[in-house]
Order: C-alpha cells, then sequence, then structure tokens
C-alpha cells in the first residue's frame, strides 16, 4: 500500500471516528438536557405534563404488547427446539427450563424486546418529531418560551424507560412460557415441573441484570430516536433518514451496550 | 425619559451570512411601541431572516437587537424565554402543532405559562377564536381546516396572552381577497383596540399601503427606502418603483444566475464561443 493512500484510509478512519464521538457528544448533550428539564420540571411550573406521560406511555408501550408477545412466544419455542436434542444427547432434558429461563431473563427477553420496541417506538418518535421540525412547529414552541425538551423529549424518555422494563418483564415471561408450551407438547415435559425447574434456577442477578438493562435499552431507543428526530433538515427526506437512522443506530448501540454490560455484571455482581 | 419615547424594538446594525453570502448587511431599525411597521422586499431579499433573527432564532454575525432594552442575541435562556412570553407569532404556514386540536393550540400558551384554571381558559380560547372568525372549529385537527383557517388559528394562538408586540411572517400569502382583507383588519385592530405593536414581513403591496404606519423596503440584504406609505405611493427610487406598481422589468431581475446564458447551454466558455 503506498504512503498516499494509507494516509488517506487513515484519514477515513479518523473521520469515523470523530464521527461517533460527535455523535456519542451529542446524545450525551441531549441526555443531560433532558435529566436537567426533568428534575426542573418536577419542582417547578410550568410541570411535566403527567397527561402526555401517559399517553405516550400507552403509545409506545401498551399499544407494543401483542407484537413482543408474539415474537417472545417463537422465540421460546424455537429454543425449546434447538436446546431439546442437545440436552438430550447429554442426558439433561430436564434441565430445559433451567436453560431456558437463563437464557431468557438476563438476555432474550430484554434485548428482544427492545430491538423490537425500537422499530415500533423509536421509529414513531423520530418521524413525528423530524415532521414537527419540518412544519416549524419546533421553532413555534421554541419562541414561545416553551422549552421543546421539556415539552417533548421528557415525556417520552420517562414513558419509554418505564414501559421497557414493564415489556421486558412480559417478555420474559412470555418467552420462557413459549419454551414451556414446547415442552408440554412435544417432549412431554411436565408443565408443572418445568415451571418449577425454571424457579429453581432464576437467580436474583438473572431477573434484576434483565431489568435493568431493560431500562438502558429503553433510555436508548427514546434518546436516539429523539435525537434523530429533533436533528432533521432537508424536508421528507431528512424525516426518512432519521427514521432509518434512529432504528439502525439505536439497534446497534443495544448491541453493543448489552454486551459491555453483561461483561460488566459478570465480573462486578 | 419618558417610557412612551423608548423604541420597543431596535434593531442596530445587524450583519447576517449564510455560507459566506451576505443576507443581511447593517440593518438599522427602531420600532416605537403601538407603530404597525412593515418590512417589504422582492423574494430573496432578506426579509424571513430579519424575522428570524429579531425573534432571536438566529444569531446576528455582527450588530444587536433590543427588544424593551434587552439584548436578545446575548441574553441567557431565561431572560430570552421573559421576553418571548411578551410576544407573539404567526409563523407563514401557521405552524399549528398537528397532534393537537384547534382549541388545544390556542390554549397551550395559557396552560404553559398561566396559572388560569381549565374553565377560564376555555373562555379565553372561544374569546379569541371569536376575534379570527373561527369559533366553532374548537374540535378539528388542523389537517382538516384550510391553509386560511391555519393561519387564522395560528393568529388566535398568538394572541391568546395578548402580547405588546406581535410578529407576522408573511401572513396574506396564499389567501383570497377577502381572507386577506380579513386578517389586515384584524391587524389594524389589534393596533387600534389593544395598543399591539405589529411588525409585518410580507410581499403584499396592498395590504402594505393598508395596513402600515411605516414601511421599510429591504432589497439584496439592505434597507433601500424607509418612510410612511404616502412615500410609497408615488416613490423616485425605480427599484422601489417597480416593486410597488409590480413591474415585470426594471432594475430587480427575475433571473439571479451570475455566468453567462449561451456560455452555460452549450457546455463552453464565453471566449471560446463562435
Amino acid at each position: 500500500m503506498s504512503a498516499t493512500s494509507f494516509v488517506r484510509l487513515l484519514e477515513r478512519v479518523g473521520a469515523q471516528g470523530e464521527g461517533l464521538l460527535t455523535y456519542l457528544g451529542g446524545l450525551g448533550y441531549l441526555t443531560l438536557d433532558a435529566l436537567k428539564h426533568t428534575l426542573v420540571g418536577l419542582v417547578t411550573r410550568p410541570r411535566i405534563k403527567a397527561n402526555e406521560t401517559f399517553f405516550q406511555m400507552v403509545r409506545l408501550g401498551v399499544r407494543a404488547v401483542p407484537i413482543i408477545s408474539l415474537v417472545q412466544f417463537f422465540v421460546g419455542m424455537t429454543l425449546s427446539f434447538t436446546l431439546a436434542p442437545v440436552l438430550s444427547d447429554y442426558g439433561q432434558l430436564d434441565q430445559l427450563a433451567t436453560v431456558i429461563a437463563k437464557a431468557v431473563f438476563p438476555q432474550l427477553g430484554p434485548l428482544l424486546a427492545s430491538v423490537v420496541l425500537t422499530g415500533f417506538a423509536g421509529a414513531a418518535i423520530a418521524a413525528e418529531l423530524g415532521t414537527m421540525v419540518v412544519g416549524e412547529e419546533i421553532a413555534a414552541l421554541r419562541t414561545s418560551a416553551i422549552h421543546p425538551i421539556r415539552f417533548l423529549v421528557v415525556p417520552r424518555v420517562i414513558a419509554c424507560i418505564l414501559m421497557t422494563v414493564a415489556l421486558t418483564v412480559l417478555a420474559n415471561i412470555v418467552g420462557t412460557t413459549g419454551g414451556g408450551v414446547i415442552a408440554y407438547l412435544v417432549l412431554d415435559i411436565d408443565p408443572w415441573q418445568y415451571y418449577h425447574t425454571a424457579i429453581d434456577a432464576l437467580i436474583v442477578k438473572d431477573v434484576a441484570t434483565g431489568l435493568i438493562k431493560g431500562g438502558i435499552f429503553g433510555f436508548i431507543i427514546v434518546i436516539v430516536a429523539c435525537y434523530e428526530g429533533l436533528s432533521v433538515s432537508g424536508g421528507a427526506g431528512g424525516v426518512g433518514r432519521a427514521t432509518t437512522n434512529s432504528v439502525v443506530r439505536a439497534i446497534f448501540l443495544i448491541i453493543a451496550a448489552n454486551c459491555v454490560f453483561t461483561a460488566l455484571f459478570y465480573f462486578v455482581w | 425619559m419618558s417610557e412612551t419615547a423608548e423604541p420597543i424594538l431596535e434593531v442596530r446594525g445587524v450583519h447576517k451570512l449564510f455560507d459566506g453570502r451576505q443576507v443581511l448587511n447593517d440593518i438599522s431599525l427602531m420600532v416605537a411601541p403601538g407603530e404597525t411597521v412593515v418590512i417589504l422586499g422582492p423574494s430573496g431579499c432578506g426579509k424571513s431572516t430579519l424575522l428570524r433573527v429579531i425573534i432571536g432564532e438566529y444569531t446576528p454575525d455582527a450588530g444587536h437587537v433590543y427588544l424593551w432594552g434587552e439584548d436578545v442575541c446575548c441574553a441567557g435562556p431565561e431572560r430570552l424565554d421573559k421576553v418571548r412570553q411578551r410576544f407573539g407569532i404567526l409563523f407563514q404556514s401557521g405552524a399549528l402543532y398537528s397532534s393537537m386540536t384547534v382549541g388545544e393550540n390556542v390554549a397551550l400558551p395559557l396552560q404553559e405559562h398561566t396559572d388560569l384554571d381549565a374553565q377560564i381558559i376555555e373562555m379565553v380560547v372561544k374569546m379569541k377564536l371569536e376575534l379570527v372568525g373561527l369559533r366553532d372549529f374548537e374540535n378539528l385537527m388542523p389537517n382538516q381546516i384550510s391553509g386560511g383557517m391555519r393561519k387564522r388559528v395560528g393568529l388566535a394562538r398568538a394572541i391568546a396572552r395578548d402580547p405588546e408586540i406581535l410578529f407576522y411572517d408573511e401572513p396574506t400569502a396564499g389567501l383570497d381577497p377577502i381572507a386577506t382583507s380579513v386578517i389586515d383588519q384584524l391587524i389594524i385592530d389589534l393596533r387600534t383596540k389593544l395598543g399591539v405593536t405589529s411588525i409585518v414581513v410580507t410581499h403584499d403591496m396592498k395590504s402594505a399601503l393598508r395596513i402600515g404606519d411605516r414601511i421599510a423596503m429591504l432589497y439584496n440584504g439592505e434597507f433601500i427606502a424607509i418612510g410612511a406609505p404616502d412615500d410609497f405611493r408615488d416613490p423616485t427610487d425605480a427599484r422601489v418603483r417597480q416593486f410597488v406598481e409590480g413591474l415585470a422589468d426594471g432594475p430587480i431581475p427575475l433571473r439571479v444566475s451570475k455566468t453567462d446564458y449561451l456560455s452555460d447551454l452549450l457546455g463552453i466558455e464565453k471566449q471560446d464561443r463562435p
């Protein structure tokens, strides 16, 4: 490789790295802003609108219950089918519930619920905020002394974090149950035995880490979506780009964060 | 110094560049309380940019904007918010919040910035909508009403808290002649009945002559004429005359490209032309 092409390669890598740092920095600023407005909005007028927060919780979370249930049910069933032959070979089929619970509660539950929610909620938030930017609604809010972060971002952040944790609980239960259904119907494992094995296998760490990660992933979904939506430029094309980016980037950050936090809990808990 | 002698708005030496292009060049303007000042000019002359600099949306590259003596350009967010609560803006498209009904749009400034309870707010919303002639439309969404109606709702929202200054960005653009007169009359009424100061950015000559106490014409980022409406009825400046009379030919060009047409068309340099 010649010297100039090596330098050019370095420049491109450096530019990507700089872009990533700028992006994360932008997310960081938005996070701090949202935090500030949350704390201020809890204490002074104008308060954070509870109605709006509940409305967002329904829109972003409650409406996602069917799709998340379906996805997790399929995941649970697939896990059963995949693990059964392997465990059989080792004569450990009675431990099926253990393996499924240990896979779902700390990992597959929060991860897959968040990935589905990124498409369901993240894209919607980015598109909505982006369209508001294009239609001058954000400028109208700002110039009437209504802070867009407090008015738009904070209710969505609170709603999304709470609902992702709640949906993680749902995902964990439905996923494990999906495995149990196949265990009963195909593998002749008694449902009560399956249930008790799963309960005995789960420790506080499994459940707690799953819920903590759920909260973190929910935060990632909403903060990326708000950042992308609020920085839209270029009309309808810009809104489209923001919507796509919010999903792709959030999924990437969720998977990366999952690895980081799993490793952290491995060493520290 | 008496309160009435202080200008309510003062623009001093404002410069604004976008991508190296000088959009505003040494703009200065003083507006007295209760005055209606119309900022006119051909498309692309910088009028909307000037408005956005005045309301604090854009920061000027040089110069200052003082609203009630407060420097908008370097005020912190809290002081800027206090200033913003004293004025109202009608955006060109109305800029209504698309996820809220007409009534909720008008109510929002009252809910956010006052302690009035819900029943009083409902009454005020009805009053403001009655002023703009849309009292029965509270439960409709913005996408269910026409563009002209959206502008009127935008005006109702802008006056919800009885501001001292109102800024209008092309208030009559896209409206039929009757709706245009209605909006013009509203602007005049707001001044005569409530003493509101109005800054109107427009290119509607008829409206300008009807509503303005003073008219300022902007061209290429500079004020080329400032005066009473009578000064604009028979102007001496050829550019002002072309704009006032709506003439296609004159010093203000239709075509703004800087390259030679034939060369650009044939894809050759000017000196190589046969």
